[in-house]
């Protein structure tokens, strides 16, 4: 199964490390990449410039409009992503608390939807919820 | 090759990844290492064969590797300076020891592992989810759309299980003697629960739940292999007693079909033989329980060739003996049916008139059912409608709703 793991942050703790702690944690990145390629979970990844460099795209009756900035603003700012390659969904929250700026902001895990061609492409329908083994 | 490893991995990864939790004393660290023993296996084997002991391979790379990274995550001061604190054998502690070669200690590593996702202080849901995934090796996705839920609630209920394992220093271990007989109820509870989470899903419901059902023969199969106990002998006999009738318990709507209306040709003759023999077994060492005696009910009813013949009398003589070892309404109930079948409707409905001063048991629909088919049977059908309406208000399964409301209906047909 694949997993898209989102890495969030306060951008404003990040600007207040200095240059040492940045560097560190660039190459402790660096490592988790290294450690999830080797061990076949790292499909893809990259980390991403900081949310001012954002810009919004929406296309609306055939015309364009583009606007400086996130499309949302937001406590913590998309850092980066990785896409992961994981047995089940514990096994991806496993992978997901070795990202080391899971200790700065937050790492959301989502499953991807393989989009069937030719088919409507249908939420699956939400189940009604009830107490598991009872 | 590739799918000669992905058989490998089907056969022995549980097995691997038990013996790596003892000697790694953690489950993730010991997770990690089982693929990271595989992602080995892939690059090595091609080449250089498969070893004459593929799943000692696979413990002694995934457990050099583990070890590895432990020391490149510079925890490894951590975990020593643990390992000075713990108690050998318990989550929490590297045993370093070369016995894994030894199938005998793999066996015992396979029921450790049971016994720990079966542990007591783990919440029912909990232990069940925890069986599903480590024991059988069940994706997280798969437990969740089984027990209609969302992966994320399933998920946490994981982690936290697995927290509590390691914060509670839940031993990794099989119970001792004195200890056995009611870690094993504990064990046998959470398969049957298993067993009945697929036995009840309706035609109508994912293929999945259904196979929950087989998920719990299977696991039944390899615990009676490991331990050999009477009541593991009883309680698999029970499951496939039951489930040899699964093809004949509901028509194509869905619609549940009672023991007596059942077209007893589409029962699985090889599987009822088979929880027959296990029965035997299981009577015959005279240390058995209530998981036998039920299987020994279910094997009358399946060795019956046709409703009418079913052997009432030793159905009644069974329930008593079960009654001994299990004094549940519940099992009073079904008691009072068997004695209605033996000596007539009237006696049934003395008992279940009895049975219903019982606070809880008021709330079973199937009370009300059975009190309902006793008053049809001594034609009054008046009364017989107004237990079923009362039945009918407290059931919940639509099936079982299903049939209820027939014959609620038969019943008001007949007040006409």
């Amino acid at each position: 199964m694949k997993y898209l793991a989102l890495v969030y942050y306060d951008e404003s703790i990040v600007k207040g490390m200095s240059s040492e702690e940045w560097a560190s944690l660039n190459r402790e990145c660096l490592a988790c990449v290294d450690n999830l390629q080797t061990q076949g979970h790292f499909l893809a990844g990259q980390a991403l410039q900081p949310v001012e460099t954002a810009s919004t795209v929406r296309v609306r009756d055939g015309k364009a409009t583009i606007i400086d900035g996130p499309f949302a603003e937001t406590k913590e700012q998309l850092a980066g992503f990785y896409m992961l390659d994981a047995r089940d969904l514990n096994e991806a929250l496993q992978l997901a608390q070795k990202i080391p700026p899971a200790r700065l902001g937050s790492v959301e895990i989502r499953p991807v939807r393989e989009i069937e061609p030719f088919a409507d492409a249908t939420f699956t329908d939400d189940r009604p919820w009830r107490e598991g083994a009872g | 090759m590739r799918d000669r490893i992905e058989a490998i991995y089907a056969r022995d990864s549980r097995r691997v990844l038990a013996t790596l939790i003892r000697l790694l004393g953690d489950f993730e660290l010991a997770e990690e290492a089982l693929h990271e023993a595989f992602v080995c296996a892939v690059e090595q084997w091609p080449e250089k064969g498969v070893p004459a002991n593929p799943s000692a391979w696979l413990v002694s790379t995934g457990r050099f590797r583990a070890i590895d990274q432990i020391r490149r995550r510079a925890r490894f001061e951590r975990v020593t300076r643990q390992m000075g604190l713990e108690s050998a054998g318990s989550i929490g502690s590297i045993e370093s020891t070369d016995q894994y070669e030894d199938a005998e200690v793999l066996e015992d590593d396979q029921l450790r592992l049971i016994f720990t996702c079966c542990h007591p202080s783990l919440a029912p849901e909990a232990q069940v989810a925890m069986t599903l995934r480590e024991v059988c090796g069940l994706t997280t996705e798969e437990i969740a759309r089984a027990f209609l839920t969302t992966p994320s609630t399933l998920a946490q209920r994981i982690v936290r299980a697995k927290n509590k394992i390691r914060d509670a220093r839940i031993p990794y271990e099989v119970p001792g003697p004195s200890q056995l007989g009611e870690r094993l109820d504990e064990v046998l509870n959470v398969v049957y629960l298993v067993f009945n989470e697929g036995y009840s899903a309706s035609a109508g419901e994912t293929v999945t739940r259904r196979h929950l059902a087989d998920e719990a023969i299977r696991l039944g199969r390899r615990l009676l292999e490991l331990l050999p106990e009477p009541e593991v002998l009883g309680l698999l006999a029970l499951m496939l007693l039951h489930d040899a009738r699964r093809n004949a318990r509901m028509n194509n709507d869905g619609d549940l079909i009672p023991l007596d209306k059942q077209d007893r040709a589409l029962w699985n003759r090889a599987q009822i033989a088979e929880g027959a023999d296990l029965v035997t077994r299981a009577l015959n060492t005279r240390a058995f329980g209530a998981y036998t005696l039920q299987a020994a009910i279910a094997a009358v009813h399946c060795e019956a060739p046709s409703a009418e013949a079913t052997d009432w009398v030793q159905i009644a003589g069974l329930y008593e003996a079960l009654l001994q070892h299990a004094h549940t309404p519940v099992i009073e109930l079904n008691y009072a049916v068997a004695i209605a079948m033996r000596d007539g409707p009237a006696a049934g409905l003395v008992r279940v008139d009895a049975l219903l001063e019982d606070r809880h048991l008021r709330k079973y629909h199937l009370a009300h059912a059975a009190r309902a088919d006793f008053l049809r049977r001594l034609d009054r059908p008046e009364e017989a409608l107004a237990a079923y309406e009362q039945a009918l208000s407290l059931a919940e399964q639509g099936p079982e709703r299903r049939f209820l409301q027939a014959r609620t209906e038969q019943m008001a047909a007949l007040l006409k």
